[in-house]
């Protein structure tokens, strides 16, 4: 089937196109240069917005943690029923939903590729299912590895290529896209009832510290030549004073970067851009963080945005969720995968008028505004961390408009009001910066070739927001630039229109995006075989289950896409 | 007048059998409202017999529902003024959410009668089922304003999660009356089986009867003369232990002296 969206407003920022008017063909699931006008159909995107499909970094789906969430709150589900329709299946949940109603939401606020950011690599089967069941959008799923015995080992000896030919083999195993690393260190020393202090604080009973294991993973990703960056989860995340140990994370991979591009990721940094000495003297760490952000390229961040509202919380990050449930009283789940990482889960509420988060609320936005290449920061909520996945039109919206901006802070906490830097920033984010936020962005970082952008041969994955950029002022009607956001006037995936006007018009499947990192050029043969012979080995002193049952086959997945590395990349 | 054409066999959800969805609307949209039966869509006329004039405000509606209701689920749900009148025995979620009004059951109301209410009045003639006044499963948002007023016995959890308001039983409990309580009165008139008060942070609970054991975690204060509940003055005397002590808790339990000889013991703790 062929398209042609004709006369919308685009914004393509990898291609340069800025709000251009000009119409986009699509042909076979790709976009092409020209279609033969009269066998394709038309669709009329004048005076409206068109940009690539959504890509999500940083959203936890999918896996037994987040199942675990759905288990631990039937009281979520409870708030947000969505009925049964032709096209769309039944499904509940705020902060939680449903794997079907997931994907049906990203579809709707014209999202089309979303990245699952933690599976512990022994619930990759079960994470794959649910992936397989969340319609529409593509995926990709990073395999926890910062905790992992085998890691820590060969990091403490100091043998980084034993060490790839093994984060290798995990990756074929799990089908997973790129390393996450939670807590380095700290999620191990938590099976022990302890954390790690810092960077250099070792841990128990491997002796390796954690900014070895970032370094060492660090040079593993790139021994590899893996798509994206590591995907880092810093070290005393959520505890004031932690911008200091997010500022050495990044500054001790500064010297692995070469040329301009990128070499980690922090993810959700908002909790990890805290000052102070305890939560009553907690300040904003955004202003640090960001003035280093600016000077160095080989850092990309995403905002961990807090939304006031009622939500669960979710990391590998076991003492960090062990602080939570202390500090709210609420239920927990608190949660050990054998020898690889950890887990825990608190329903949290964010409150307008707790001190802390409102200060939280307005990092993440300073982080954001003060960051001033937006290629280097993505729109995120940590769903749901810090907030579900819905509420980025409404986080859209604050970045364009300083009115809103300024709206809300006279309704949170006082305190927070007076130390925000938010009233000092008159930045607003242009709708091409939003592209890039939103899409561009995230996918260049996650070095998707095809996905966040509208050139020729790239995916037809495509978003029509009913807004015309010509005639709105974003600062003043962000409530409609909010509304614009929430529902598309089209979402295409892979050129078949499956939303139209906010619904689902046709639930295709979406795919599984994995790196076959064993055909990288530094892993030959020999040394990737060496390294599953020496797991087959071991397999029975680390694992309960048996490495048939844990090694996934490609036939296991619905709709797999093989990403083969080269050392070329 | 509302009376149901038959029996059901599969629940039936009629959130709509209330004074506020009934206001403002002629008898004609109120029959067609719609009703779930099991996994089916219904509208009010197919399952029930209605008649009488309409109103403009639920303040001045009452709905008279008679027959066999067991099997009918949410009357009353999110009603904030009115009055619903009820002969025979009623199903669960009786006045569910409800902020306002009044709901009186001349028979027995299955469980979760009242649940996360927050005002008005529902008074059960007969007996009620569990989780009276409870939140829904997960939620920590129990009953916070309004009174229930039981007069036969009530069933396991009452006043689960409350947080306030009031919750009077005539009868007798069964296990864990108040259970995660952190504000609000109970009473139970009659005797109470174990472990009322587990987990309570604040609120208050009055047991007149009989209580086969106290928590160990519930410490003794006082022996109080008398105890008021909702205003009105109960005499005694009480023993008055305060806990849940297991979760840091304030709440006061009330236990009768007269009727709990074997409560004695805890004298020589005073």
């Amino acid at each position: 089937m062929s398209l042609l969206i004709k006369n919308g407003f685009v914004y393509d920022p990898l291609n340069g196109v800025e709000g251009e008017e000009m119409d986009i063909a699509v042909k076979d699931g790709r976009i092409v240069e020209k279609i033969n006008e009269r066998k394709a159909k038309i669709i009329d995107a004048s005076g409206m917005v068109v940009m690539p499909g959504g890509v999500d970094i940083h959203t936890h789906i999918a896996g037994s943690e987040v199942n675990a969430g759905r288990l631990l709150r039937p009281e979520d589900h409870f708030i947000d029923v969505e009925a049964k329709t032709k096209t769309t299946r039944s499904g509940v949940g705020h902060s939680i939903p449903s794997t079907f109603t997931t994907g049906y939401r990203y579809t709707r606020m014209g999202y089309t590729m979303i990245c699952n950011p933690s599976m512990p690599p022994l619930e990759a089967r079960h994470t794959h299912e649910e992936l397989d069941d969340t319609p529409i959008v593509d995926k990709a799923t990073f395999p926890l590895l910062g905790d992992w015995w085998f890691v820590l080992e060969y990091l403490q000896k100091e043998q980084i290529e034993e060490c790839a030919a093994h984060v290798a083999w995990m990756m074929r195993a799990t089908k997973g896209y790129a390393i996450k690393i939670v807590n380095p260190g700290g999620v191990e020393a938590w099976g022990f009832g302890r954390n790690v202090r810092d960077l250099d604080d070792p841990v128990p009973n491997f002796g390796v510290t954690p900014r070895e294991i970032v370094r060492g993973l660090c040079k593993v990703n790139k021994l590899l030549n893996l798509p994206h960056t590591i995907h880092l989860h810093t070290n005393r995340l959520g505890q004031p004073g932690n911008y200091l140990t997010t500022l050495e994370t990044m500054k001790c991979v500064e010297d692995l970067a070469e040329g301009e591009s990128p070499v980690i990721h922090i993810t959700h940094c908002q909790f990890s851009a805290f000052k102070g000495d305890d939560w009553s003297t907690l300040r904003s760490g955004a202003e640090e963080i960001a003035k280093y952000v600016n000077g160095h390229s080989h850092v990309t961040l995403d905002m961990g945005q807090v939304v006031f509202t009622d939500t669960t919380t979710m990391t590998a990050d076991g003492p960090w969720q062990f602080t939570l449930y202390e500090l709210s009283g609420n239920k927990w789940i608190n949660h050990d995968v054998e020898t690889e990482t950890g887990g825990g889960i608190v329903p949290f509420r964010y409150r307008r008028k707790s001190y802390v988060h409102a200060t939280m609320w307005s990092i993440a936005l300073e982080l954001a505004l003060l960051i001033k290449d937006p290629w280097k920061i993505y729109l995120t909520t940590d769903h749901p961390n810090g907030g579900p996945f819905t509420s980025y039109p409404r986080i859209i919206s604050w970045l364009v408009s300083t009115r809103v901006r300024e709206r809300i802070l006279k309704t949170i906490n006082k305190n927070a009001r007076k130390r925000s830097l938010l009233p000092s920033i008159d930045r607003e984010y242009t709708l091409s910066e939003i592209a890039i936020i939103t899409r561009a962005g995230q996918a260049r970082a996650l070095g998707l070739q095809n996905k966040g952008h509208l050139g020729v041969g790239a995916d037809a994955d495509i978003a029509i927001y009913d807004i015309n950029p010509r005639e709105i002022d974003l600062s003043r009607e962000y409530r409609k630039v909010r509304r614009a956001f929430e529902k598309t006037a089209y979402t295409i995936k892979g050129g078949k229109i499956v939303a139209k006007d906010g619904a689902i018009v046709e639930a295709i499947r979406g795919r599984t995006f994995w790196v076959d990192a064993g055909s990288s050029a530094v892993i030959d043969e020999e040394s990737y075989r060496r390294a599953s012979l020496d797991l087959k080995k071991r397999f029975r002193d680390y694992w309960t289950v048996e490495i048939e049952n844990y090694y996934i086959p490609e036939s296991y997945l619905h709709a797999p896409v093989r990403i083969s590395l080269t050392k070329e990349g | 007048m509302i009376k149901p054409r038959r029996s059901f066999k599969a629940p039936v959800y009629a959130d709509c059998l209330s004074p506020d969805s009934f206001a403002g609307r002629s008898l004609k949209e109120i029959v067609k409202l719609e009703v779930w039966e099991g996994n089916r869509r219904r509208t009010l006329e197919e399952l029930f017999d209605i008649q009488g004039e309409p109103e403009d405000s639920a303040e001045k509606i009452t709905l008279q529902i008679s027959g066999d209701l067991r099997k009918v689920r949410m009357i009353g749900a999110n009603m904030t003024g009115g009055k619903i009148i009820i002969k025979g025995d009623v199903g669960m979620h009786l006045g569910e959410k409800m902020e306002g009004g009044e709901i009186i059951v001349d028979g027995n109301a299955d469980s979760w009668a009242g649940c996360m209410m927050t005002g008005g009045r529902i008074e059960v003639k007969g007996s009620a089922g569990d989780y009276l006044g409870a939140p829904y499963r997960g939620s920590r948002n129990g009953m916070n304003g309004g009174a229930i007023i039981v007069h036969g016995d009530v069933g396991n959890e009452a006043g689960c999660f409350m947080r306030g308001g009031v919750i009077k039983v005539y009868g007798n409990a069964k296990d864990f009356v108040g259970i995660h309580m952190t504000g609000g009165e109970i009473l139970i008139k009659g005797d109470c089986q174990n472990r009322p008060g587990a987990d309570m942070l604040d609120g208050k609970i009055v047991i007149y009867g009989h209580v086969s054991s106290i928590l160990p975690t519930f410490t003794i204060e006082d022996i109080r003369k008398s105890v008021k509940v909702d205003g009105e003055k109960i005499n005694g005397p009480f023993y008055r232990f305060s806990g849940d002590l297991a979760n840091k808790g304030q709440g006061r339990l009330y236990v009768s002296k007269e009727r709990n000889p074997h409560l004695r013991f805890y004298e020589k703790y005073l």
